[in-house]
């Protein structure tokens, strides 16, 4: 876990500042490497993509008029949504590569030290925040524990969910000999009658929707009020602490 | 009945049929269960020496449409399954004897064919109040299920009942009724779901069973794989009008009339494992989908208790108020997109009111 206190806040920056031959002055740290944020950004795409395409297959289509051998159009939305989903699968476990490669910000995301009283204080804390009660807001190299938190529920778990009820899915399709029936077969133990897995997969939907609204707008937000760089720390990679 | 230990081909030789249409009804069987030619060879072999297999036929709670489809079945002939292919010793439902005489067959088939007979159930035990609800001749049906159990090669659960439960077993499933694979646990049993299950998958069983003297493989769900491991929506004939996006929105509508998808309408084919939309009904005549209606997924786990019979996703009751996945999806993300918006109009407020005081 990283030491968030002031001190070792200064501490990150010189240190930083010493290996990258930048002015301490600027308050930078370098947070977020660069195949996190390519991995980022490809995320994102893939989950707009798998949403609209999502919400398509799941209610249907307007119906299309015409010959039925000149169209292909719901065909070619639930392709690019299986297309999308394996790059979300492969840039999910690159991700979860980089976490045991990258610098120990990347393995933020895949956990949560509920074990520690310290953490809860500080979630306490940015909850006060966020409820403008607090003044100011803690000032955190990575993630703030709140962020973290949510990050863990609401993007790890919540995507790992969709990989496996997807592949799951995707097996009805590829048959029980294929590879992802194999691999992913036993998600028909839980729900033998796979009108549930769609339902689940559906309601995954929603989850990951609400995840981009409250992570788009605090991210937007704390950009503007917190005093550090948000938005623009996920493009170039560094944290600014701006006083 | 009796006579188990007599062959197939004694049986039809002796009611007068000729070789030649032996061979030809090996070679009929053998196409339809898939197999290649040489199959039929090895049809004529295991009909010709094997005795026949001894198969009791039991009823627990159900309403009959498993042998009443079965009856029907056109490839094989149910009487040629009945009379001849296997030896059926015990079915309440279509046997001669009655009473005490009835009884004494199952106990004298337990003793004589013990781990060679064949239990077919159709329906399903109940197990509340020591199985009181369903009496068979003076005992609960459970205690005759597990006495027959004991001694059987195999149980086949005929249709959704003795399968997944099925109507009785629908919530709040007062009697308790409980499918096969929950209380016999020690013999391979192989799931036929179906409310009914197709008549020619029912005989095509029989007939794999006697002919080979093994089971069929099953999958994951404990179903044999050759009528089980697709589902309706892939071998729908209506298909490509699902891959071209063209479905009908509400009955009797233009692309109803067309013969559209029945996707928007709810179909149940993307979730339903069975063969209906391959062999389809009445000797081939037609399925659900092709009279179009969408399917209701007869076959599947719980069918009774996932919502609407018009509703492709289950509808979720949690919440007091009958909902459906993008109700209370679209009411969450709403609700938050709301506390956004005020949340951010707060923050505003605040920055404006702080940069004032400055
Ligand atoms: C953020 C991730 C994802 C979202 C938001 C998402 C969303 C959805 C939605 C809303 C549906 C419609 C469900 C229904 O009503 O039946 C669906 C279906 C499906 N999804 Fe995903 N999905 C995601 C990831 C994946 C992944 C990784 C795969 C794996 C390849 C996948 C494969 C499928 C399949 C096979 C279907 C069923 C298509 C059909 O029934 O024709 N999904 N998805
Ligand atoms: C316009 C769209 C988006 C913007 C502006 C944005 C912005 C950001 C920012 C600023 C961070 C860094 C947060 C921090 O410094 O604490 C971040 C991280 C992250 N974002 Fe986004 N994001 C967007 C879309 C998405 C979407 C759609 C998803 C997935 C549903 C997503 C998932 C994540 C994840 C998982 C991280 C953590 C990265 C890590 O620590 O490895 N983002 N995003």
């Amino acid at each position: 876990m990283l030491d968030k206190s002031p001190q070792a806040l200064t501490a990150a920056v010189a240190a930083d500042a010493v290996r990258s031959g930048r002015s301490a002055e600027r308050g930078v740290v370098y947070v977020y490497e660069a195949p996190v944020r390519l991995w980022h950004w490809i995320n994102a795409a893939a989950i707009l993509v798998l949403g609209l395409t999502g919400y398509f297959i799941g209610s249907g289509i307007p119906t299309m008029p015409g010959e039925t051998s000149d169209d292909f159009l719901f065909g070619h939305i639930r392709f690019a949504h299986f297309f999308a989903g394996y790059v979300l699968t492969l840039g999910f476990l690159f991700r979860i590569y980089w976490a045991f490669m990258g610098n120990p910000h990347a393995k933020q995301i895949f956990y949560v030290p509920l074990w520690r009283k310290r953490y809860w204080r500080e979630v306490w804390h940015e909850i006060r925040w966020y409820a403008f009660v607090a003044a100011e807001p803690k000032k955190y190299v990575a993630h703030n524990p709140l962020a973290q938190l949510a990050m863990f529920f609401m993007f790890t778990l919540a995507i790992a969910f969709m990989i496996v009820t997807g592949f799951a899915l995707y097996a009805q399709g590829t048959g029980n000999d294929s590879w992802q029936y194999m691999l992913f077969g036993w998600v028909f133990s839980i729900w033998p009658n796979s009108q549930d897995l769609h339902t689940w997969h559906h309601l995954g939907l929603w989850m990951i929707v609400t995840f981009a609204l409250i992570h788009i707008y605090t991210a937007v937000r704390e950009d503007i009020v917190s005093r550090q760089s948000i938005v623009s720390s996920i493009i170039s990679g560094e944290r600014e602490f701006r006083d | 009945m009796g006579g188990a230990a007599e062959t197939f081909y004694g049986v039809i030789r002796r009611q007068g049929i000729t070789r030649r249409s032996f061979h030809k009804f090996c070679s009929l069987t053998a196409t339809s269960l898939g197999l290649g030619p040489l199959a039929a060879r090895q049809i004529a072999n295991a009909l010709e020496t094997k005795p026949r297999v001894p198969v009791i036929w039991m009823h627990g709670l159900e309403c009959t449409c498993c042998s009443e489809s079965f009856i029907r079945s056109a490839h094989p002939l149910v009487k040629d399954v009945v009379l001849s292919m296997i030896s059926l010793d015990y079915d309440a439902l279509i046997m001669a004897a009655a009473g005490h005489q009835a009884e004494a067959i199952l106990e004298e088939t337990r003793a004589k064919y013990k781990g060679e007979y064949v239990l077919a159930v159709e329906g399903n035990p109940p197990l509340n109040e020591g199985g009181m609800f369903c009496i068979d001749g003076g005992k609960p049906f459970v205690e005759k299920l597990r006495a027959m159990a004991e001694d059987s090669m195999a149980i086949i659960a005929w249709g959704t009942c003795a399968s997944w439960g099925c109507v009785q077993a629908a919530k709040p499933n007062p009697t308790g009724a409980t499918p096969i694979d929950k209380v016999i646990t020690n013999k391979p049993i192989i799931k036929v779901p179906g409310c009914p299950p197709i008549a020619e998958v029912m005989t095509a069983l029989v007939t794999f069973i006697t002919t080979f003297g093994k089971l069929p493989e099953l999958d994951r769900q404990g179903r044999p794989k050759m009528f089980y491991s697709q589902r309706i929506h892939d071998k729908c004939y209506r298909r490509p009008h699902f891959d071209a996006g063209q479905f009908v929105e509400v009955w009797d509508d233009e692309s109803a009339r067309k013969g559209y998808c029945l996707y928007k309408m709810g179909c149940k084919g993307p979730t339903t494992y069975n063969a209906c939309s391959a062999v389809r009904w009445n000797g081939g005549v037609s399925f659900p989908i092709q009279s179009g209606h969408g399917c209701f997924g007869c076959s599947e786990d719980g069918f009774w208790d996932k919502g609407s019979f018009y509703d492709r996703l289950t509808t979720i009751k949690q919440f007091g108020i009958e909902a459906n996945a993008d109700q209370i999806g679209m009411a969450a993300a709403g609700a938050v997109g709301l506390a956004v918006a005020a949340h951010a109009a707060v923050t505003a407020v605040k920055r404006l009111t702080l940069n004032r005081a400055e």
